[in-house]
């Protein structure tokens, strides 16, 4: 007896729960990979999966086991030169290719030292961004938000013909006919029987106009069933939408660098790298995000990545063009009810003196209550100037919204990253 | 000549393709008394195929991670192309549970239907191992119960708390099977039934064990083991318990560990149960390998021959069963150990050769096959044997010249290697012996057994391993332990035993403090 059964159509993730169950117990050991993998990668290579490796050792499921040692014999096919009472040297090193007897006795690791596997887009993601979140995402409420979507919303009676529900408005149209016949069909019923009793009278009893009459009427309740339409304007139904406010799913980045001669292409390295960390992680959280880039020297231009991270210039430095630059484009292209704000600020910290003093002024009273949320890094070794000081006051003005780090060197930016970032217990 | 009419040409199938062809091998397996479960065959995806090998072939599994490590090392060979899927997948079970993958050509789908259905069908069904400690009808329904007690434990007691304990219970699966003693069959339904009651008589037997206030010692029972001048009052009299050895670590733990708690008791059973169906697994790939590889290849062979398949199917299967019957020799690089396959297939073959076509050789090493009735002969060695003796019983000087056999002895007192035997008149018995040997399980693993548990003192398990060849413990030793003490709960012991008794090497777990004192 022989069945065939065609499972294809069964799910396939059978092992989802067994392979989260794996990554969840070497968390540690993932993380560490993952880490290692953002410090080494390139940003912009960021979007795919990664191979893990994890000892094979910490992952060993032990089983009682056979060392080396002591006195075995081991056979082996494909015998060419040796004769019985042959002396070979031991293979050095042991094991290996020549481990014989060994491999039947020993579990499916195979002397591989590191266990490797990759892990999806996804997994990679998740752990790179892991226990991070998006500060005030919640500040969003729905009343500031001009975002509307059509949700479907019942049926009504009048709408345009491409939202007729089909089903209602039949519905509605067979209900109708009934009740409109009804009538008609039990005065045509009468109407039958009493020409049925005329008809069965003997001939001579006959009353020839009650017949013709009879056969009038019948013959006008018939036209008049007939004359019910199929389908009435009034039957029709329509879906309904309304417009829903929607919380915002679009965001947009500004990344501002300053680009004047004292940043070198090291520093602008360390920017980008941050600039794109954060751009992924919006990128989690967003439906839709989008980049402005706007870099400054004495004055502020907003240019295509390209331009913002390749191209040379020279000069000083005046970091409140770049703010105004900035302010200006929420203004007209970026309104606060529809976007989310996010701007993120790298430079190495020099700026006019007397300058400093306009962009605490110009954050302060324009931009932060704008924004979602304002980071900036400097990225310098040596000690602060006047800007990092009147940002400490707008920092301790706006502590949730505020963010402002150091980096020195590359490998600082994905701690620093992660600390900008790192879930606020709640308050 | 027979006038060709296959079934079918190409390498496509669909399922009347596949009926016809499952029809044909149903009819020439009966012919050649194949006696079989009824086939359940199932048409999978490659993902649902990977699904399946990450849960060792089990139709149905509980959640544990180092599934997941299986399923992850699969697709990750998968992906790089080390590892083809497509050969077979079959379950020992009633019906028994067969898979194709829908990637496989229409000669990849005959080939494991003739492999996996009529082959390792009828060895499950026909050998004395898996007749004696599997039940092929209630496996399914025992995963089943076993899957949904394990989630239920990991409902009240936490996924960690459950984890930990399979992880430990794993650790020992390969000692929870009694050798020597018939097991009952597992049910489900009696599982279920049962599984209440035995938790409560469990305990109660647990508790009269550890009972705090010892009864008069059985002073009679193996009252040579109290030394009288150190034990005047024969407090220690009671004799040793267990009375007698114990090889089923895990029984002995399930019915003995003082501090599980019932439910724990049960995943040990569980662990146990499982660890008992996949038993004769572990002692039979050579012939199980052997005995399907040989009946898929004289079925593939009549089915051509009646002209059911064309020649490019024939051909494309005699390269696929080529490179599965392959063995490669000890020196290429392709070498990893002996391939069962090709083991098992040479032997069936070489027996169905030496009844047929007996040399002279074959009459003095076989006189009771030689010469005699193929089939009856290829049955009988497949119904009454296992690795070890079906090759100590089977292995003819030609396979042994044709696979050019030797032996090699590695002994860690001398300084060189030495080639015991070859294959040439001198060598065939000792090779024979020590393949056999090879393939035996109980010198493949340690020999371990629960020695004593201190049930009058501080509760210490002491397990012995007898050296096999002076052959120490590996390196995994210690894990090991300490996955026994979380089951155990009290101090755990195990000494090494040289084969005159004397104790060689001690392992203990939790480790000795700085100064040597416990």
């Amino acid at each position: 007896m022989t069945y065939f059964i065609d499972r294809r159509a069964n799910a396939k993730n059978k092992s989802a729960v067994n392979r989260q169950r794996f990554l969840d117990r070497y968390r540690t050991h993932i993380k560490r990979s993952v880490e290692e993998a953002v410090n080494r990668r390139s940003i912009t290579d960021m979007e795919r999966g990664e191979k893990v490796s994890i000892p094979t050792r910490d992952i060993s499921e032990p089983v009682f086991q056979h060392g080396p040692g002591g006195k075995r014999t081991i056979v082996s096919p494909g015998n060419k030169e040796f004769v019985e009472g042959d002396r070979l040297r031991r293979p050095s090193g042991g094991g290996g290719g020549d481990g014989a007897g060994e491999g039947g006795a020993s579990n499916q690791g195979e002397g591989m030292d590191e266990f490797a596997f990759s892990l999806t887009r996804e997994e990679f993601l998740d752990f790179v961004f892991d226990g991070l979140e998006l500060p005030h995402l919640e500040r969003k409420a729905l009343k500031d938000l001009d975002e509307v979507k059509p949700v479907r919303a019942g049926v009504t009676r009048d709408g345009v013909p491409a939202r007729i529900n089909i089903v209602r408005s039949m519905r509605e149209a067979y209900a109708r006919r009934i009740a409109m016949r009804a009538p008609l069909r039990r005065a045509l019923r009468a109407a039958q029987e009493a020409l049925d009793e005329e008809e069965r009278k003997d001939p001579v009893l006959r009353n020839p106009s009650r017949i013709a009459e009879l056969k009038a009427e019948i013959e006008r309740l018939e036209k008049r069933l007939e004359a019910v339409p199929f389908i009435d304007t009034y039957d029709l139904r329509y879906n309904n939408l309304i417009n829903q406010p929607q919380p915002s799913s679009k965001a947009v980045m500004f990344c501002v660098m300053d680009v004047s001669g004292s940043m070198t292409q090291a520093h602008k390295d360390i920017a980008k790298r941050f600039f794109l960390l954060l751009y992924l992680f919006l990128e989690r959280n967003y439906e839709k995000v989008e980049l402005v880039f706007v870099r400054h020297h004495t004055a502020a231009k907003e240019v295509d990545e390209e331009e913002f991270f390749y191209s040379r210039e020279t000069g000083g430095t005046i970091v409140s063009s770049a703010l105004t630059l900035v302010d200006e484009i929420i203004t007209r292209r970026y309104p606060p009810t529809q976007w989310n704000l996010y701007v993120a600020q790298a430079s190495d910290g020099d700026n006019w003196d007397d300058d400093s003093v306009n962009c605490r002024e110009r954050l302060m009273k324009s931009l932060m209550p704008r924004l979602q949320y304002y980071t900036y890094v400097e990225i310098t070794p040596h000690a602060h100037q006047a800007l990092w000081e009147e940002y400490e006051t707008v920092a301790a003005e706006f502590p949730d919204r505020f963010a402002m780090r150091q980096i020195v060197e590359a490998g600082d930016i994905y701690p620093v990253f992660r600390e900008l970032f790192k879930r606020r217990a709640a308050h | 000549m027979t006038r060709r009419k296959p079934i079918a040409t190409g390498s496509d199938w669909n399922f009347e393709i596949l009926e016809a062809y499952e029809h044909e091998l149903a009819r020439l397996a009966d012919e050649y008394r194949l006696d079989t479960y009824p086939n359940q065959i199932e048409i999978i995806t490659t993902e649902q195929m990977m699904d399946a090998y990450a849960s060792v072939g089990m139709p149905v599994g509980y959640h544990h991670w180092s599934f997941g490590k299986q399923f992850l090392a699969v697709e990750q060979a998968y992906r790089r192309g080390q590892m083809g899927l497509a050969y077979e997948l079959v379950i020992n079970s009633d019906p028994c549970i067969a898979y194709l993958m829908e990637e496989n050509t229409l000669m990849m789908q005959v080939l494991v239907m003739a492999h996996a259905c009529y082959g390792h069908n009828s060895f499950f069904k026909g050998n004395y191992l898996f007749r004696t400690w599997t039940d092929a009808s209630s496996i399914v329904d025992y995963l089943v119960f076993a899957r949904r007690y394990v989630a239920e434990c990991e409902e009240r007691h936490g996924v960690t708390a459950v984890e930990q304990l399979l992880d430990a219970c794993h650790a020992l699966q390969n000692y929870g099977v009694d050798r020597y003693k018939r097991p009952s069959p597992i049910s489900a339904e009696e599982e279920v039934r049962r599984q209440a009651e035995r938790e409560e008589y469990l305990q109660a037997q647990v508790n009269t064990l550890w009972r705090t206030i010892p009864g008069r010692p059985q002073s009679d029972l193996l009252a040579g083991s109290a030394d009288s001048e150190d034990d005047p009052l024969g407090l220690h009299a009671g004799g040793r318990y267990p009375p007698e050895p114990q090889e089923n670590l895990l029984y002995f733990l399930e019915k003995n560990a003082p501090l599980l708690a019932p439910w724990q008791r049960e995943i040990v059973r569980i662990v146990r149960k499982l660890a008992q169906y996949f038993y004769p697994q572990r002692q039979t790939q050579v012939m199980n390998e052997g005995w399907a590889s040989f009946w898929h290849y004289t079925l593939m062979n009549r089915l051509y021959d009646e002209g059911l398949v064309d020649e490019g199917l024939m051909l494309e299967f005699l390269q696929s069963h080529t490179a599965v019957v392959s063995q490669p020799g000890f020196d290429s690089p392709f070498y990893s150990g002996i391939n069962p396959y090709a083991l098992g297939f040479a032997m069936f073959s070489d027996i169905k050769r030496m009844c047929e076509n007996p040399t002279d050789e074959d009459r003095e090493w076989f006189p009771d096959t030689a010469g005699s009735d193929w089939l009856e002969a290829v049955h009988f060695a497949m119904r009454n044997f296992k690795d070890e003796s079906f090759i100590q019983q089977f292995l003819s000087p030609k396979v042994m010249r044709d696979l050019k056999l030797f032996s090699i002895v590695d002994d860690d007192q001398e300084e060189m290697l030495e080639v015991t035997a070859i294959h040439d008149e001198r060598g065939y018995r000792r090779i024979r012996e020590a393949l056999a040997q090879q393939y035996a399980l109980s010198l493949r693993e340690p020999n371990i057994q629960v020695y004593e548990a201190n049930i009058r003192g501080n509760r210490a398990l002491t397990l012995h391993h007898v050296q096999d060849s002076r052959r120490p413990m590996g390196r995994s030793v210690y894990p090991v332990i300490r996955h026994l003490h979380q089951l155990w709960g009290f101090p755990v012991r195990l000494e090494s035993l040289a084969e005159d008794g004397s104790v060689v090497r001690r392992y203990q777990w939790p480790l000795p403090d700085e100064d040597g004192k416990e």
